[in-house]
């Protein structure tokens, strides 16, 4: 029987012929990631393992990007531990406070993951790096601490869906929207323990940071990893980010899908996902009005350079509502420089907003955007669970770039439209 | 092996960020995060769950990011067993990993209320409801995850290796 693009990737790393979903394997590992809040916990575990050293100080990424800059002495403890760690263990792929980003962001920015790799990294969404036709997938610190001893994790290999992508996106509209769009039609669950395979003509015409905010959420859909084919975007971006050699694994013509959809790309509208889950979607004209206290543009999921550049063209001569707090926060420092060189920076100051440095911050409710009782935000991040953003009787509204800043201006729930864009 | 306890009930989508919120992971010591664990869906949880309670679970409990400080929350706070209709998979994963014990059973996730007495075999996977008298018969684990927790959690499996 034939495989899928996952089952192809893992077939390789544990050095067989071919798997078959359900079937248990050791697969050898080509980056092993954690930030600054499981790294010391999967550092606590490795010591307890009878091993000297880590299996590679070249595969292991060591990113503290979750509370960066530290934001209280706890977490200034957690990112000393990491430190302290990264040096005595040679860690090449270590990133100190002022050139450090948000891990999902940065590691295929710095050219660490390319197609055909298999990546696990102590943050669920290390499946971002499917974007890149690579297999990768969250795990907990333990699995981090025995993938940085012995170079190797378990997994059960993984029956998938496959979504057909059609036609070409319609201007404003992202893969945010997709991605909202297809969780909200399969539920938070739909793709649980499964790989989400996205082929296609329509793959073409997405951007490379269309699909990262595609794989980026397929954990939103419980999926284990979420990977696209490889095509020449893909390459192109390889190409320019990594000296790595890269594989490109394409599914078997007779590859079995549990699950098949077909995904029209010119009609999806722009999406946000209302409280508390992200299934819970609807499209931009059918919201009545509703009113917002903060406005948060950035994360792993889209704190990208076409992000950042798409958030500007709706703030350009425009500003920010009285009485709305708009915070944006790019990906990563050369995201963030890139920004300063176009221009964009201006136009957001210019505009009423907040910049931050590269951080998870408000994301997860860490720090710089905490949400009061009551309060209500539109978000580009990725979870609007109960109290991710602050009070647990805050509201988180999920929602692309275009959106979140066309709600900032109007001081409600807004598409670009709304400002006759 | 077996569990004894309450049941504490909770429904579908039990997401990492409501067992146990971001705001607390800047201190990963077991005991801090107990006295943090389900606050945000449940308050007074962390001080009513006694040694050996039981968490029963619609789908998909454990959903949202890979902090292993969840299960280990859950375990610092007495709890025995997590019983779900299904669980999400890094949950599962690290569960196993740290040793709390898990079980996905759809009957038994439907047929316990909050605050029944239920008893737990681990050997047979076998759910009794005393307070109804209703049983039912969990997923065992696939051996290969049987020899971990045999082992003792991954890391001693990892040095026997
Ligand atoms: S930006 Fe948010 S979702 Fe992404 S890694 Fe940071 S905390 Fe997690």
């Amino acid at each position: 029987m034939g495989m899928t693009m996952t089952q192809k990737i893992l077939a390789k790393h544990a050095g067989l012929d071919s798997v078959e979903a359900g079937q248990l394997i050791e697969a050898n590992l080509d980056l092993v990631l954690a930030n600054d809040i499981t790294g010391p916990v999967a550092i606590g575990e490795m010591e307890k393992m009878d091993v000297d050293c880590v299996f590679c100080e070249d595969k292991i990424a060591l990113v503290p990007d979750h509370y960066t800059p530290n934001k209280d002495i706890k977490s200034a403890e957690l990112y000393k531990c990491v430190k302290d760690f990264a040096k005595a263990n040679d860690i090449t792929n270590y990133f100190e406070t002022g050139r450090v980003g948000i891990e999902h962001a940065l590691l295929p920015e710095k050219g660490l993951v390319v197609a055909g790799d298999v990546v696990i990294g102590a943050d669920s969404h290390t499946c971002t790096y499917g974007a890149l036709g690579a297999f990768s997938t969250g795990v907990g610190s333990t699995d981090m601490a025995a993938g940085m001893a012995t170079g190797q994790a378990w997994f059960k290999v993984p029956s998938a869906i496959k979504f057909n992508l059609i036609g070409k996106l319609n201007p404003w509209v992202s893969g945010k929207d997709v991605i909202l769009h297809i969780i909200g039609m399969i539920g938070v669950d739909g793709a649980l323990y499964q790989s989400m395979e996205f082929v296609g003509e329509g793959v073409h015409s997405l951007t490379m940071d269309d699909r990262f905010a595609m794989a980026n959420m397929a954990i939103e859909a419980g999926g284990k990893n979420g990977i696209f084919v490889v095509d020449d975007k893909t390459i192109e971006y390889m190409e320019e980010h990594s000296d790595k050699e890269y594989t490109v694994f394409e599914p078997d013509e007779d590859a079995e899908y549990v699950e098949e959809y077909t995904i029209d790309l010119s009609k999806v509208k722009s999406t946000v996902s209302f409280p508390h889950l992200p299934e819970n979607t609807h499209t931009i004209d059918e919201i009545d009005d509703i009113k917002i206290d903060q406005v948060v543009i950035g994360s792993c999921t889209n704190g990208r350079i076409q992000d950042m550049r798409e958030a500007a063209k709706i703030f350009e001569g425009r500003k920010v509502a009285d009485g709305v707090r708009c915070i944006v926060f790019p990906a990563t420092q050369d995201i963030y420089l890139q920004c300063i060189e176009e221009g964009i920076m201006t136009t957001f100051i210019k505009a009423g907003c907040a910049v931050s440095t590269p951080t998870c911050g408000p994301c997860l409710g860490g720090h710089m955007g905490i949400l009061a009782k009551g309060e209500r935000a539109v978000a580009t991040t990725n979870r609007n669970f109960v109290g991710r953003m602050g009070d647990p009787e805050s509201e988180v509204y999920l929602s692309s770039p275009a959106v979140a800043a066309a709600s900032a201006i109007t001081g409600k729930i807004s598409g670009p439209a709304e400002l006759g864009l | 092996m077996k569990a004894e306890g309450k049941v504490f009930k909770f429904g579908d989508n039990v997401d990492t960020d409501v067992i146990i919120p971001a705001r607390y992971l800047n201190d990963p010591d077991p005991k801090a995060l107990a006295s943090h664990c389900m606050e945000d869906i449940d308050k007074e949880f962390a001080s009513k769950v006694s040694e050996g309670d039981i968490i029963v679970a619609d789908k998909n409990f454990g959903c949202g990011s890979s902090r292993e400080h969840a299960p280990i929350s859950i375990k610092a706070c007495g709890v025995s067993c997590v019983i779900a209709d299904t669980f999400a998979r890094i949950f599962y994963r690290n569960a196993i990993n740290i040793g709390l014990p898990i079980i996905e059973c759809p009957e038994a996730a439907a047929g316990i209320s909050d605050g029944d007495e239920v008893e737990v075999d681990f050997d047979t996977g076998v759910i009794v409801n005393k307070t109804t008298g209703a049983e039912f018969k969990g997923q065992p684990f696939p051996e290969f995850m049987q020899n971990i927790i045999t082992k003792g959690g991954l890391v001693n499996y990892i040095n026997e290796k």
